[in-house]
């Protein structure tokens, strides 16, 4: 009796780490391709030349671009909706929003992409750079109401009432005290907020698409290298293919060093 | 007139208000242009599995047409075929040889649109999706909560964090090149197929789950656990009979949530899919998901396709809404 309950604590203990070592199987699988595909088809010229002449200049600001004008739009509306779930709204309202906003942090971003295609896009005409960028804000808004709701619930009620006593108003207190209390929790919030835009690929597929040529206006098709991977994948030249992996090896470092500038900014709060 | 403090608020509250202003208009954008399709398949679409596909109909010809096609039959048979079976031209039946009945109706060629088989794409690799990663999301959130050494712990759950982050379309990429041949040699039929698409989403929503389950798991109490350990318990029975317990509503939203997110993606499942539209009979034939016909179809689409295309996205939209509401309603609330 006893010897069975210890071998079958024995088993599934084995199974749990085999997973866990799944995991890391997969990941791994994951970089080290991306690592040799991605460095065997770089070269220099991939930064110095646009799509158009088998680089990735373009695409690589593009992408850039759209992420950080997205960024501008949305981090001051993310933040904004957050401080007031947080400071003034402790109401059904707030909590109908509070829920309404994860929600729309799942909802498929090709469905964004369909949304902001009938508003940004259908009415004139054809894709176009602000329509990406407002699909990717319309991503990150709903995660930057959650970091800032979390982060702010971090900080002491006393320094609250610490500012209050100051005689500041209220408004006062949460830019002077309260945001800054929360400044490096918000930064990462941001950061990695950031990193998951950067990445998106159904949103802009026909809200920007893609674009061969540079380009900074953003009332044109704009470059696009998630999109670009996807069109390069789908080539059946091995040129091509080739320039999807280098593509895809500078989106995927790209990403993890933001994620990980990220953790260690936090690396002491837990 | 108005003090900072006001505009402050009012500000904070407008932005609060966006929110809903989005949700709002992309169930009533979404509607009004999924609208003529809505209106012209009603709910067949959603059972119907042909997919632009080109029927005749019969129309009966009225008096003044029947009168102006005699004047033209001479006309019409000089005329080059081609120009007369151009899509959606109404080809005028029967020729002068044999002039029957059929001779006093019209052909229209139409094409129509359902759902069916994307629909069913769409839950079928999911399903696959959520049979692969349920149990592997298990054994690393009891992994991490219960089995490793402090010094596994952060660096094993940073590494699962990091899989998380990884962009879809690298899972697109990877799977198509090398994840699919490996499906192939084990389960032979075809290195795009359904199975494969499954398999890697399950890849994909893996992290996610595993994370959201450990917190669950790790808000229990150890002094519950401190007990069973001291009645005897193995960790295995602390893990199946206080901690699944004591977790078992924020382990099933995960599982929900994680359901929601995997009906959703696009990249990783355009990859391998295959994107063809018939109702899969075997695990490892192609078929497609709404995701993919969106992204495959949108850009060039126009008219009754173009709507048939919102109406996919709609069904998509309210069918993760509520199955991601339900995970939060019911399972996740006040979790974060």
């Amino acid at each position: 009796m006893r010897s069975r309950r210890l071998l079958l604590n024995k088993i599934v203990l084995i199974l749990s780490t085999l997973s866990a070592v799944l995991g890391l199987v997969f990941l791994s699988w994951i970089l080290i391709t991306l690592f040799i595909k991605g460095i065997s088809s770089l070269d220099f010229s991939i930064f110095t030349n646009d799509l158009v002449d088998g680089g990735l200049k373009n695409l690589i600001f593009g992408q850039f671009f759209m992420a950080l004008i997205a960024t501008i739009i949305g981090v001051p509306l993310g933040m904004m909706a957050g401080i007031y779930l947080r400071e003034y709204g402790n109401s059904t309202y707030a909590n109908i929003i509070r829920d309404l906003s994860d929600i729309m942090m799942s909802a498929p971003s090709i469905v964004i992409g369909a949304f902001v295609f009938a508003v940004f896009v259908a009415p004139f005409g054809s894709i176009n750079g602000w329509a990406g960028s407002i699909a990717l804000a319309i991503m990150l808004i709903p995660i930057v109401v959650s970091t800032t709701d979390n982060m702010l619930s971090l900080v002491p009620k006393e320094l609250r009432e610490a500012g209050i006593a100051l005689g500041g108003g209220k408004h006062q207190v949460i830019l002077d005290i309260i945001l800054k209390a929360a400044k490096v929790g918000l930064t990462t919030g941001i950061l990695l907020a950031f990193a998951r835009i950067i990445g998106e690929t159904a949103p802009l597929l026909f809200t920007s698409g893609t674009n061969s040529f540079w380009t900074t206006d953003l009332s044109n098709a704009f470059p696009s290298l998630t999109v670009s991977i996807y069109n390069l994948a789908n080539f059946p030249t091995d040129k091509a293919r080739d320039l999807a992996w280098g593509a895809s090896f500078i989106l995927t470092v790209i990403v993890l060093i933001i994620n990980l500038i990220g953790r260690f900014l936090t690396r002491d709060k837990g | 007139m108005f003090s900072k403090e006001y505009l402050f608020k009012k500000v904070a509250f407008s932005s609060a208000t966006l929110i809903l202003i989005i949700l709002v208009s992309i169930f009533v954008m979404l509607f009004i242009s999924a609208k003529p399709a809505i209106e012209k398949y009603g709910f067949n679409f959603l059972t119907d599995s042909s997919w632009n596909k080109t029927v005749e109909t019969k129309v009966p010809l009225t008096p003044q047409e029947i009168k102006a096609k005699k004047s033209s039959k001479q006309k019409i048979n000089t005329e080059e075929d081609d120009s007369l079976f151009a899509d959606d031209t109404p080809v005028l039946g029967g020729d002068e040889a044999s002039d029957n009945e059929d001779s006093n109706f019209n052909i229209i060629t139409k094409n129509i649109f359902g759902g069916f088989v994307p629909i069913i794409g769409t839950i079928l690799s999911a399903l696959i999706a959520m049979a692969f990663s349920i149990p592997i999301a298990m054994g690393i959130a009891v992994f991490l909560s219960e089995i490793a050494p402090d010094f596994l712990i952060k660096p094993v759950g940073t590494a699962i964090e990091l899989l998380a982050a990884i962009p879809s379309i690298i899972y697109g990429m990877w799977g198509l090149f090398y994840f699919a041949p490996l499906v192939q040699k084990v389960f032979g039929g075809s290195q795009i197929s359904l199975l494969t698409a499954g398999l890697v989403l399950g890849v994909m929503i893996l992290p996610f789950m595993a994370a959201i389950t450990r917190d669950s798991m790790n808000t229990t109490p150890d002094v519950l656990k401190e007990s069973a350990y001291a009645l005897g318990a193995t960790k295995y029975e602390v893990v199946k009979d206080v901690i699944f317990p004591y977790a078992k509503v924020g382990i099933i939203g995960s599982i929900i949530l994680s359901l929601g997110r995997a009906l959703g993606e696009t990249m990783a499942v355009a990859f391998l899919i295959g994107s063809v539209f018939k109702i899969p009979h075997n695990l490892t034939d192609p078929t497609i998901s709404i995701p993919v016909v969106l992204a495959n179809n949108f850009g060039e689409a126009s008219g009754d396709m173009m709507s048939s295309l919102f109406f996919l996205a709609f069904v998509l939209f309210v069918f993760s809404f509520f199955t991601i509401g339900i995970a939060k309603f019911y399972f996740l609330r006040g979790r974060r």
